[in-house]
């Protein structure tokens, strides 16, 4: 076995309302979406109109940068709206799902007769392609590229994160079947990232045709990110590719099935829900049958994926496409009085600026107040504690802030995401809103560097 | 409360763009703010956000002086009362000390929100907190005896030139506390040194009983009369004259240690500057040739404002080093200077302000060759 790998930097926010370890399946919500804004710098032209019936597996938009790169339907039924934000951005292809699923068929051969051409061809068909994503940029990734590795954090270490073990404990086969397809990808190697503080589920320790690699570590370990840097850091020009496990076993039964089913299962968490625990649901699924008598009253934040990096969602609104958490915390539209000033013993910080530090064991119901004014930065060295990589996130930050386009890329700009400053923007004294600087950063890198 | 923040809604729209006192909308608001934590949510990114925020933060530094406020009053009533042979019980002494500082306090923060507040509301930003902290350091680093008049002066240069111009709190370069101690030190030298500013009356010389000198324990020592020196307790505990808060030891530990167990002040900073005075008091020590370079090198951290320089100046975030291995070569040589100015530089008798405000122009460049090593190594790497 390789060695561990530890992280001393990092964070773990206790909140309340971890997933209990209970599957249930989800009844079959009434809508399911897929929403392009969930892919990071596609832009989406539509293949479906309002009224289209599709099938699971039908086209329902492609990307113009890439044509061949297929976004498909979760489930069969008929196309009932399409939502539009601002300047007509596509935000949300709304399906009205049938009673019986029907699915397009794939031919698909047996994987070993298959080229690494047509098995890309299956993916980009079946909308899987956009599973896989690369650093830089956490784009979907390019299939003209090799990558020089590929990446799977099989592990989520974010606040209320989903036990991966335990979800992916029962598609043993189909996880490996999904490996197998990665390798038909490429000749670099493929790192399973696995925690080592507890046994690891047999679907990974028993993967064949990976290297494992085991981490400790507070959050952000989990983030794949990280462990890049970690295990293979990018240097410029550099392409990795990486994956969540759940994609894997998608993809698996994809080869195993030949057809799109998107089951998956997310961790239904937060203080707000009731009922804490797993639910067996398909992809892009509505969360109204999930909260349903199960949440507390109030003023509500529903978000699919963690607190730290997630989306705001309605509360009819749809799980995206990489998640496999939606979180429930309560809004925080309160003033209070002197907060500043009170001895904190309820509340929670990272630093030992209020009295709860003397409660060490304590798990918080955290709310979405901002806790305070935007400000200049003051306070220096705040952001190294969470940020385990080498990088110096304060001054990355200012050369995005200038756009200095060669300080960005000298400083780092390759190795990291808005993910992995999530914990930074959450300690951050002067409340700055640090993942939408880095992912403006991101974005100017790749303008320029195409 | 409750009808304290109804009225607040109330007249909130009046100090809104287009409101009748719309030029008056960051007082408004900071003092909003200042009574009550807004009711703002996230929008984007992270959905929570940590309790801590800017006011937090500087409370706990201000909370982290009061010892040095306190004691520095009593300590000015001592002095006035041995200077005059007069006996007093403590609380005279603590209330002759609050009659003098307090209005140096009140002076100093009138002047510099003042002018806070001016500049946000042209700015349109929110009022920043961080001269909350400067405002108390200004009086605790000022002779007893300073004009008033000299202390609004220097407050507004301080924060007008020291950091205003700058773009405020954040963007500075020089400590604006120490940029007001250096303004009045340069332009009023008599109200700032010498033996008689120290103490409260003996600039007037009335009553003053003929055998009280009123010498700090530094200048003793720079003029090499180390046998007038008070006893080592009495420097650790501060009672000596000198600037008002910067005498008791004692109390600046307090507050170090405050600072540094709610983590806000810098640990790396204040144990490389004592580090950095040591070596330069041991090197002076084996290289003496004069009185003043054998005292040992552990008192000079009890002399003058090292200690306070130390814990509450050389830390403060936006003027020190940024980076964790800058902030150890800042703190060493703010040490190293301070002892260097003041033993060697026969023009000031304190070493610690210029040796920080030195430090301050040069944290830049020391972060600059921190991060141009970490960017070596990633091309080192991208080579390989």
């Amino acid at each position: 076995m390789s060695k561990v790998i530890k992280i001393k930097k990092g964070l773990n926010i206790s909140m309340l309302g971890t997933a209990e370890k209970v599957i249930k399946k989800a009844n079959r919500a009434q809508f399911y979406a897929i929403k392009p804004t969930d892919f990071k710098g596609i832009r989406p032209k539509l293949l479906v109109k309002v009224g289209d019936r599709v099938k699971a597996g039908t086209p329902v938009f492609f990307d113009k940068f890439q044509p061949e790169v297929q976004f498909t339907a979760p489930v069969s039924g008929e196309i009932t709206e399409i939502t539009r934000g601002e300047r007509r951005v596509i935000l949300e292809i709304v399906i009205k799902a049938d009673l019986e699923i029907e699915y397009e068929n794939f031919e698909i051969d047996e994987l070993e007769n298959l080229s690494r051409d047509e098995v890309v061809e299956i993916l980009q068909k079946s909308g899987l392609w956009a599973s896989i994503r690369q650093r830089p940029y956490s784009t979907i990734a390019d299939p003209n590229d090799d990558p020089k590795a590929i990446f799977i954090s099989a592990f989520d270490t974010a606040p209320l994160a989903p036990d991966m073990d335990y979800i992916v404990q029962d598609s043993k086969s189909d996880f490996q079947k999904g490996i197998d397809v990665l390798s038909k990808l490429t000749n670099s190697s493929i790192h399973l990232n696995i925690n080592a503080d507890y046994p690891a589920a047999e679907t990974y320790s028993k993967a064949k045709g990976v290297a494992i690699n085991k981490f400790t570590g507070p959050h952000p370990t989990g983030n794949v990110g990280v462990q890049i840097n970690k295990i293979d850091p990018i240097n410029k020009g550099d392409i990795v590719w990486y994956i969540y496990p759940q994609e894997i076993i998608t993809i698996g039964r994809l080869f195993e099935k030949r057809i799109y089913d998107a089951t998956k299962i997310i961790a239904v968490s937060g203080s707000e829900v009731k009922n804490p625990i797993y639910y067996k649901i398909i992809n892009g699924t509505s969360i109204k049958n999930l909260i349903e008598n199960n949440v507390t009253e109030g003023e509500l934040r529903y978000i699919s994926g963690n607190v730290l990096t997630g989306t705001k969602i309605s509360k009819s609104g749809f799980v995206s496409f990489y998640d496999s958490q939606i979180t429930i915390i309560p809004e925080g539209k309160h003033h209070e009085f002197f907060g500043w000033a009170k001895p904190g013993f309820k509340k929670y910080t990272a630093s030992r600026a209020l009295l709860s530090w003397l409660l060490p064991d304590r798990k918080y119901c955290l709310d979405t107040n901002f806790n305070g004014g935007n400000r200049a930065y003051v306070i220096t060295g705040e952001y190294e504690k969470v940020f385990p990589m080498n990088i110096f996130p304060v001054q990355l930050i200012k050369a995005i802030l200038v756009e200095d386009i060669d300080k960005m890329e000298q400083l780092g700009i390759y190795e990291v995401d808005e993910e992995d400053f999530a914990l930074c923007e959450y300690v951050c004294t002067s409340k700055t809103e640090v993942q939408s600087i880095i992912r403006k950063g991101l974005d100017l890198m790749r303008k320029e560097m195409s | 409360m409750k009808s304290l923040r109804r009225y607040l809604d109330k007249i909130k729209p009046h100090f809104e763009k287009g409101g009748k006192f719309e030029k008056l909308h960051s007082t408004f608001d900071a003092f909003e703010t200042f009574m009550f934590v807004p009711d703002k949510v996230t929008s984007k990114g992270a959905h929570i956000r940590d309790s801590i925020d800017m006011k937090r933060t500087m409370a706990i530094v201000v909370f982290a002086l009061l010892p040095t406020v306190i004691f520095g009053m009593w300590n000015v009533g001592f002095h006035h009362f041995k200077a005059t042979g007069q006996e007093g019980t403590m609380f005279e002494l603590f209330w002759l000390g609050f009659l003098r500082v307090f209005p140096i306090i009140i002076v100093s923060y009138l002047v510099g929100l003042g002018i806070e507040f001016a500049f946000a509301q042209y700015r349109g930003h929110e009022v920043n907190e961080g001269f909350l902290v400067s405002g108390m350091l200004i009086p605790l680093v000022l002779p007893v005896d300073v004009p008033l008049w000299m202390v609004a002066l220097a407050t507004a240069f301080a924060v007008v030139i020291g950091k205003e111009v700058f773009g405020g709190t954040g963007m500075n370069i020089l400590n604006p506390a120490l940029t007001a101690r250096a303004f009045l030190f340069f332009a009023y030298p008599s109200y700032m040194s010498g033996n008689e500013v120290w103490t409260h009356g003996m600039m007037s010389g009335e009553g003053i009983i003929d055998s009280y000198t009123g010498a700090t324990p530094l200048a003793d020592a720079a003029a090499g009369n180390i046998s007038n020196l008070p006893s080592v307790s009495d420097m650790f505990l501060g009672i000596i004259p000198g600037s008002i808060g910067e005498t008791s030891t004692l109390a600046i530990l307090i507050g170090a240690a405050i600072l540094l167990f709610t983590g806000i002040g810098s640990a790396r900073i204040m144990i490389s500057t004592v580090v950095g005075g040591l070596v330069m008091g041991l090197i002076f020590n084996l290289f003496a040739v004069n009185p003043f370079m054998e005292i040992p090198a552990w008192e000079h951290l009890l002399l003058g404002g090292f200690a306070f320089g130390a814990v509450f100046m050389a830390t403060d975030p936006v003027s020190a080093a940024q980076t964790a291995k800058g902030k150890i070569i800042y703190g060493f040589l703010i040490g190293f200077f301070a002892i260097l100015i003041r033993v060697i530089n026969p023009a000031y008798p304190e070493g610690m302000m210029l040796a920080i405000l030195l430090m301050n122009v040069f944290a830049p460049l020391i972060d600059h060759y921190v991060i141009e090593g970490n960017i070596k190594k990633r091309l080192k790497r991208a080579k390989v």
